[in-house]
């Protein structure tokens, strides 16, 4: 699905991931977690696309094709998600315009029927539903106004519209109480199968007792520090990030 | 005196019936002791009149169908006048008017709806204040006045649509129209300014509102003129006690466009507020004066124009509030922002603040912007294309405006008409009609 190696990453001229090395296979959930500043969101705005990140070195595949030859939409449209740990607030266009507009560039894309207007507004509505947000809100501006806990269901809403190959969910679990969580967790959940894979970047084990990671990966220095299976999550909340940080040094 | 359009000013003194030629001699008199503005004129620093150094004759009745003039226009459910090249046409309109407004035109008036007429005529639009106002005086041959009796409600808009056709010459079309809402009236108006095909014309429309103690008007002044169809003109108000008037103005860009609009709050407790979009490309040029005048104490104001330039397109605003001594706890609030989408767009903004009163409350601002990468990012993240999402961007920074609008066919009429002002490609729309 995605082969990350040794990915070098430059923002403000300043050298963020170091050799970062990656591989995620179809079906697959990974955790990564790491320090404040080990380049954790870095990772996934660089496969994203996002101006001002600047790869130095390395490359990344994602379903058998170089995605720095890719344009942003390109990406999009071959199923890579990012799910913004700040979502952007876009007054002015509304949340059904925005959704309509991707979803109807996608199922394009995939050369799958458009789906009518009417079928569409009930799938947004159904969707509403599963990730507990009212449907005031797909009337509303993109994000305009929401609270943190509605942002970040906003972006569920979309991972479960455009329906990815690849979710990189960054940080969606900071901030919400356990209920959103829990939505989330759901949300996630309903959607693994075998021929779609997550990352979750996060720093909390808190999200990984409802979110069952395959792989956890310790992020540090710009590069994945440690690997292991879900109990070096656990280790993690135990011991913190301090040793491993001294470990990569 | 400037030898502008002498075409006008001849035809003008044809069989015009006594009151009118009056006015006209007083109007050619102001234009005459005028000189033409130019790029050195405060009010007219960044908009040249080279465009009206063409010759232009006088407009000319047009016979062409409805189907031959092909434009659009919201179904509105109320009256409807049609005017093409300034001529009304019966055929076209829909002239039956509700109970207690009454329609007359100027060259019809009688002994005393000609005096109603002349009192309230110019005493809005000074023509000493506004050389347009002046030369709308000289060429006066006809006008509408629409009158409206005290306490009446009037729940159909009112839509009036002037239409300049295409013709072989550059002509021109003296647009006049008089408002008068009677004490604790209600009504709304639509004024429409559209053109078919490519020929040059110029419209000089002006537009006075008078609204007596307690009177409410919905106003929309719409100009879609595209292309060599120019325009100068405006809308001038005098707001009585307790009046409130809501006033909507869209000007697509053309290769001339000049509006002013001035709001004389003269009654306490008056309020206006005005919300404004233009949108230009190409080398299009659109003028926005806006001038709101606090003469007496307790009155609010506000007002918000929101712009989209493209390509290398001009636009202006210049916003001016006046707050005179006596008008105490006054509430004015003006804000203009833009958005230039293209590095060869130039917008002129320029908010002039003059306040002679101690209590009052007075806020205004004036932004330029460009797209924000980061939204355009956030939306390719989600699959759309560079072009729909700059769509999709611009749209919505007019998208609030367009939402003030009150009455719900317009709006319908205007959001497809305003997202295809975006794109060239009617895919890149789809998702905002």
């Amino acid at each position: 699905m995605l082969k990350i190696d040794n990915l070098h990453v430059r923002v403000d001229g300043k050298d963020i991931l170091k050799g970062l090395t990656l591989h995620i296979g179809a079906g697959e959930v990974h955790a990564i977690m790491g320090p404040n500043g080990s380049g954790k969101s870095t990772l996934g705005h660089v496969l994203a696309g996002r101006p001002g990140y600047t790869v130095t070195a390395g490359t990344v595949e994602f379903l058998g094709q170089d995605i720095f030859a890719l344009a942003t939409e390109e990406r999009a449209h071959l199923g890579l998600f990012l799910a913004y740990q700040y979502p952007v607030e876009i007054p002015g266009v509304s949340n059904m315009e925005f959704l309509k507009a991707a979803v109807d560039t996608m199922h394009e894309k995939r050369g799958e029927p458009a789906l009518d207007t009417v079928s569409f507004m009930k799938l947004a509505r159904e969707t509403c539903k599963r990730v507990d947000l009212d449907q005031a809100f797909l009337k509303r501006g993109v994000n305009e106004g929401f609270s943190g806990g509605e942002k970040k269901r906003n972006e569920l809403l979309q991972m479960m519209m455009l329906q990815p190959r690849l979710a990189i969910m960054d940080e969606t679990d900071s901030g919400l109480d356990i209920d959103a969580l829990q939505v989330v967790a759901a949300g996630v959940n309903s959607m693994r199968s075998s021929d779609r894979s997550f990352v979750l970047v996060t720093h909390y084990q808190r999200l990984l007792d409802y979110i069952e990671p395959d792989f956890v990966h310790v992020l540090a220095a710009g590069r994945i520090a440690k690997s292991g299976d879900k109990s070096l999550a656990l280790e993690l909340e135990d011991k913190g990030y301090a040793w491993l940080e001294d470990e990569v040094a | 005196m400037p030898d502008l359009m002498h075409h006008i000013l001849d035809a003008a003194s044809v069989a015009a019936p006594q009151w009118l030629s009056e006015r006209q001699n007083a109007g050619r008199r102001a234009w005459a002791a005028s000189a033409m503005p130019t790029r050195k004129t405060e009010a007219w620093k960044y908009t040249s009149l080279h465009r009206l150094d063409a010759d232009f004759a006088v407009a000319q009745p047009s016979v062409a169908s409805q189907a031959e003039l092909g434009f659009e226009h919201p179904a509105l459910g109320g009256s409807k006048l049609v005017f093409v090249d300034g001529y009304l046409r019966a055929d076209l309109s829909c002239l039956a008017l509700p109970e207690g407004v009454e329609l007359i035109r100027f060259a019809d008036a009688d002994a005393a709806q000609a005096r109603q007429i002349s009192q309230q005529l110019g005493s809005v639009a000074d023509p000493s204040g506004h050389l347009f106002a002046s030369f709308s005086d000289a060429a006066l041959q006809d006008g509408i006045f629409l009158n409206v009796a005290a306490d009446t409600v009037v729940a159909e808009p009112i839509h009036l649509v002037w239409l300049t056709s295409s013709r072989e010459v550059a002509f021109t079309v003296n647009q006049r129209l008089l408002v008068v809402l009677g004490a604790n009236s209600r009504a709304s108006l639509v004024e429409q300014f559209d053109s078919v095909g490519s020929g040059t014309a110029f419209t000089n429309g002006i537009t006075e509102l008078v609204l007596e103690a307690g009177a409410h008007l919905l106003h929309h002044r719409l100009h879609l003129e595209a292309g060599a169809a120019m325009h100068i003109g405006g809308v001038h108000a005098r707001l009585g006690r307790d009046s409130h008037l809501e006033s909507f103005h869209l000007a697509l860009g053309s290769d001339l466009k000049r509006i002013d609009v001035v709001v004389n709050h003269a009654g306490p407790g008056a309020h206006s507020s005005l919300n404004g979009i233009y949108l230009l490309r190409g080398a299009e040029h659109v003028d926005y004066h806006t001038c709101i005048e606090h003469a007496v104490p307790h009155c609010t104001s506000d007002e918000t124009f929101r712009g989209v330039i493209g390509d290398s397109a001009t636009a202006v605003f210049n916003g001016r509030i006046h707050i005179h001594p006596d008008a105490q706890k006054t509430r004015a609030q003006l804000n203009n922002r833009n958005l230039l989408t293209s590095a060869h767009a130039t917008i002129n903004t320029k908010p002039e603040l003059e306040i002679y009163a101690d209590d009052v409350q007075c806020a205004h601002g004036a932004t330029v912007a460009q797209l924000d990468p980061l939204m355009l990012h956030y939306m390719k993240t989600r699959g759309i294309g560079a072009e729909e999402a700059q769509t999709l961007l611009s749209f919505g920074f007019i998208n609030e405006v367009v939402n003030t609008i009150r009455i719900d066919a317009l709006r319908d009429f205007l959001r497809p008409l305003l997202a295809r002002r975006f794109a060239s490609d009617p895919t890149l729309t789809r998702h905002l009609a």
